[in-house]
């Protein structure tokens, strides 16, 4: 088993928000995140995928093609979006960095045939990131 | 839903290898240049990784405000600018990066109750790097 990694950067906005939450209760979990105006991030995505190397062509998978459909399912639904009016699973959920590594496994995972999807990995910042390896 | 939540933090702290369990020449032999006498600094950077089911509610593992202030009072304000050799973690022990690992595992899982640890992980400089995910019965 070969994993292999693609990496590739968005930038979006976003806040967080529950409905369900008073203001002041928003304010406390969320705290500067809760500014209703959003704010940005220059995000980093990693997509690790695993499987054997095919004796054939030396691939795990064909990286032009992981890249078309990171680009296809992922980058040209949240690059330069507000994510929580632009993007439909964030109008119902928070888009928090947890939400948004589950919500691009769950877009990518059924789209990738050749190899499997083992992690999905977003940087927020250099400092923050969220690891998302599936439901199981 | 479980994810995994990563932050890193910056601390600078100074050390010198040294045990009194072996003789001069093999502290020498063991340890090289981090035997100097009079120590050495790093500018560490500590990743913290924690783990758990994602509140819908929040969307969170852990509101990450909670593990910066844990982290700050219990990690970097005791070591940050700090001779690790003086503080009474490391009074029997080396402060290597791989104890090190294991004591600040050890605080934060004692003493982090909002997330489950994961895993420590410790650059020393830029070339090596440390990581400790807990004995196995912490794992469980």
């Amino acid at each position: 088993m070969v994993y292999l990694t693609r990496k590739a950067e968005f930038s979006a906005s976003h806040y967080y928000h529950n409905p369900d939450f008073t203001p002041e209760e928003n304010l406390r979990v969320f705290g500067k995140c809760a500014n209703p105006n959003g704010h940005g991030h220059n995000y980093t995505l990693e997509v690790t995928v695993k499987g054997e190397v095919d004796p054939r062509s030396g691939f795990v998978v064909d990286l032009k093609q992981l890249k078309e459909t990171m680009h296809r399912e992922v980058l040209d639904v949240l690059d330069h979006r507000f994510l929580n009016k632009e993007v439909p699973e964030f109008l119902t959920r928070i888009p928090t960095t947890e939400n948004l590594a589950i919500a691009i496994w769950q877009r990518l995972a059924p789209k990738l045939s050749a190899a499997q999807l083992h992690r999905v990995r977003v940087y927020e910042t250099p400092d923050l990131f969220v690891d998302f390896y599936g439901e199981a | 839903m479980k994810a995994f939540l990563t932050r890193r933090y910056m601390f600078s702290a100074s050390h010198r290898l040294h045990s009194d369990a072996m003789s001069e020449q093999e502290n020498v032999t063991a340890y090289g240049k981090c035997n100097n006498p009079h120590g050495h600094g790093h500018n560490y950077a500590l990743e913290v990784t924690v783990g758990g089911p994602v509140d819908q509610r929040t969307g969170m593992i852990c509101n990450l405000t909670d593990l910066d202030a844990f982290i700050q009072r219990e990690i970097l304000d005791r070591f940050d600018l700090q001779n690790l050799n003086m503080l009474p973690d490391f009074a029997e022990l080396v402060p290597t990066t791989e104890n090190l690992s294991v004591v600040i595992h050890d605080i934060v899982h004692r003493g982090f109750k909002s997330a489950h640890l994961e895993k420590v992980r410790i650059e020393e400089t830029m070339m090596n790097s440390f990581e400790y995910p807990g004995s196995e019965d912490l794992r469980k």
